[in-house]
């Protein structure tokens, strides 16, 4: 991977311009002239001007991702800000939401304002999201007014739910006069217990405490209730259940303000992946069956979710090296995400490769009030350029991230991401 | 034997099962005998790797070994590095750096003895790892069936208790339904693990309608730590479920074979009468236990291990 600056002129020439925001896909060039987008299709951009080949290639909004982990302050030996950064552009994605359970956790308007400040020194757009209540702990709310003056873009509590659902109730009320999304990590943690992964017939064969799928479903059920009660936005992350989706496809049907994530992972492995005791297939919440993973891949072509998102969560391999019960949940997954979304929905589901790119571009934009006309004149050129078709086999050396812990490493991808311009400059991956 | 390692029972094939039920049969008879030592694994080494503690499991196995000569070191985790901080990877590659044949290991973690085969070469045998396997208990629970009835094909097996954090019912029960013979499983509705069925078993929660139908039972030991908890509330409302008691058995006119893997709770989960009595072979488990994991010890490191058919 290398990363240079723009030339004061560049032509992206010769690729399939798909945008996301009119769902077109058509052939044509795009000039950019400092920095900025000057034309898209016909250019006419001067001879001197730097040209990148995209013969095959696709030319899309740069990807977002509104689910990650960048684990700054305090676990710094996990993932910084800027490798972080690193990975994103690897993966094609040019802005990310980074969630709030770092150490300390990001609940005060200061810590916002520390991210905001360290985000400016990195490669990519980073935004965070401030915490529901103060140290997580579900008891008090968080300044939700000053941090977003500082820069929050959402509020989560992401790795612990809000369990309390009068705490749940009030942070959505609270919310609603800033009218931004609350984004609730839905586990029943009575019902979890010590359970480290989905409850099924692999569990059984594999001797672990498991939980079921109410785990999840039970507390999104709670949440969406809860949402129509107050009139808040809800954003629903990681959602990882056939009983979870059909909450939310229902409440859809009658409140525009829910909004829905699925992760790579959800959709591209199940349960009986475990059999080998991978720890790096252990994440909150779980990986679950098959049935469970056709019906997540039906939401997303219905369009029960919204957008596609990592939950990217970095750890170490001392964590990662030890027995299964012991090692933490989460696994990275910015590098390895438009491979396997792609194989998944595009080749493996038939589904429309615009409806997909969405799910990455506009869409996640649209739920955290992002600027989402990207091939505008004038716009600064934050875009992402891939092959649609090249089939490939994701290895350790395309993983950036300070971590490893990436069940993809030996998976067969389908697409792959080659060029990742933004903050003017490019990336070749 | 067709696997280098023996980590469980699930999908481990019939035919090495039968072979290592023919071979602890051998050895029965070399514990018969005044003098109880072979040298078959003369200058072999076994390291014994219990993370958890274990005294049955472990004099067993090394008792085993002494009787095949072969070389034994035992590392249990109150005497070992680990509470220093060492990591598992690091406990297993310093051992094997001291070049030895063969771990037996028991930990509390499902999956620990599959992690094991991924950082050293020496062939592994699980003695128990958590909630999963325990296959060598499996093995002599056949062995000792195997003893008293002359076959494992068709034979029914109840087995009762807390089968959820049961390492020897799950390891029982991919053994059985290997070789032929069928299992009900029976217990309290909080301990048995959702999908049971999915497992080829059958479930019931009437002991007597179990005892009826079973021609031996495997009675488990039931933790007095998951009394009064959330999944049982008291002792006497188990044993009037399902403790195995002289007066139950009366109600039932039939030949039943009673086993144990032990450590029994007396009074709890069997009365002593009915382990004490004839139909119990739950001594008989521990002197078959020594000659399956000498049979188990001997095939997996005798050399008749082929390399390439894993």
């Amino acid at each position: 991977m290398n990363i240079s600056k723009l030339s004061k002129h560049v032509v992206l020439q010769g690729g399939t311009i798909l945008d996301p925001v009119a769902g077109t896909e058509k052939k044509g060039d795009v000039h950019i002239a400092d920095g900025k987008i000057k034309s898209v299709g016909k250019v006419n951009a001067p001879k001197s001007a730097q040209v990148v080949d995209c013969k095959g290639l696709v030319v899309t909004h740069g990807f977002c991702d509104v689910h990650v982990h960048f684990r700054e302050p305090g676990r710094e030996d996990k993932e910084t800000l800027e490798t972080g950064s690193l990975a994103a552009l690897a993966g094609g994605f040019t802005r990310v939401c980074v969630m709030p359970n770092t150490d300390p956790p990001l609940d005060s308007p200061e810590s916002i304002r520390y991210t905001v400040d360290r985000s400016e020194e990195c490669s990519i757009h980073i935004h965070p999201i401030g915490a529901i209540t103060k140290g997580q702990d579900g008891k008090e709310l968080t300044e939700m007014g000053a941090m977003l003056s500082e820069g929050a873009v959402a509020f989560s509590d992401d790795g612990l739910p809000v369990t309390d659902s009068g705490m749940m109730r009030n942070a959505l009320e609270y919310a609603t006069m800033f009218d931004i999304p609350v984004i609730n990590h839905a586990e029943d943690l009575c019902l979890k217990k010590n359970g480290v992964m989905h409850e099924g017939t692999v569990s059984t064969h594999l001797g672990l405490p498991a939980s079921p799928d109410i785990t999840e479903s039970n507390m999104v059920h709670r949440d969406l209730e809860l949402t129509e009660l107050t009139g808040a936005r809800l954003h629903v992350p990681h959602v990882s259940s056939a009983k979870s989706t059909d909450h939310i496809r229902a409440m859809k049907k009658k409140n525009e303000k829910v909004t829905a994530e699925v992760t790579p992972h959800h959709l591209f492995f199940t349960d009986e992946d475990l059999v080998n005791f991978d720890t790096n297939l252990k994440v909150a919440p779980p990986i679950r069956s098959n049935k469970d993973r056709k019906a997540l891949i039906k939401a997303v072509k219905d369009g029960t979710f919204d957008c596609i998102a990592t939950d990217h969560a970095p750890h170490t391999i001392e964590e990662k090296e030890g027995t299964f019960d012991l090692a933490p949940f989460g696994m990275i997954g910015l590098e390895s995400c438009y491979g396997a979304v792609n194989r998944v929905m595009v080749k493996e589901n038939k589904m429309d490769q615009v409806a997909l790119i969405q799910m990455l571009t506009v869409n996640p934009r649209e739920i955290m009030g992002f600027d989402t006309g990207l091939f505008e004149e004038g716009m600064d050129a934050e875009l992402t350029i891939f092959d649609p078709k090249e089939s490939w086999t994701f290895s350790r050396k395309d993983i950036y991230s300070r971590s490893h812990n990436s069940p993809y490493v030996g998976q067969k991808m389908t697409g792959r991401v080659k060029h990742t311009i933004v903050k003017g400059h490019l990336t070749n991956i | 034997m067709q696997h280098k390692h023996l980590l469980g029972l699930e999908n481990y094939p019939a035919e090495d099962i039968q072979t290592i039920i023919d071979t602890a049969f051998s050895f029965r008879e070399v514990l018969d005998r005044p003098i109880k030592k072979v040298p078959s694994l003369q200058g072999k080494t076994i390291v014994n790797l219990f993370f958890e503690n274990s005294t049955r499991t472990r004099i067993s196995f090394e008792l085993a070994q002494k009787r095949l000569s072969a070389d034994t070191v035992n590392f249990s985790a109150s005497s070992s590095s680990l509470q220093k901080g060492e990591t598992f990877k690091d406990t297993a590659q310093n051992i094997e750096a001291m070049k030895i044949d063969a771990v037996v290991m028991r930990h509390p973690a499902p999956g620990a003895p599959l992690h094991l085969t991924e950082h050293i070469d020496s062939i592994v045998i699980n003695a128990g790892d958590g909630t999963h396997e325990h296959p060598t208990q499996a093995i002599l629970d056949m062995t000792s069936l195997y003893e008293k009835f002359g076959y494992l094909k068709g034979l029914k097996i109840g087995i009762v208790g807390d089968i959820s954090h049961s390492r020897v019912a799950l390891s029982n029960i991919h053994g059985l339904k290997t070789m032929g013979a069928e299992v009900t499983l029976c217990g309290p509705a909080t301990l048995i693990p959702p999908n049971a069925e999915e497992l080829g078993v059958n479930v019931n929660y009437n002991l007597d309608e179990v005892i009826e139908w079973s021609d031996a039972l495997n009675v488990l030991r039931i933790q007095r730590e998951r009394m009064g908890g959330g999944l049982l509330p008291s002792v006497r409302e188990y044993r009037n479920l399902f403790g195995i008691t002289p007066e139950r058995l009366a109600n039932h006119k039939k030949e039943l074979v009673i086993m144990h893997p032990g450590p029994m709770n007396r009074g709890v989960e069997i009365d002593s009468a009915v382990a004490d009595s004839d139909q119990a072979i739950i001594l008989d488990q521990v002197l078959n236990g020594v000659a399956s994991r000498m049979a188990i010890l001997y095939l997996l490191l005798g050399g008749k291990y082929e390399e390439g058919k894993n």
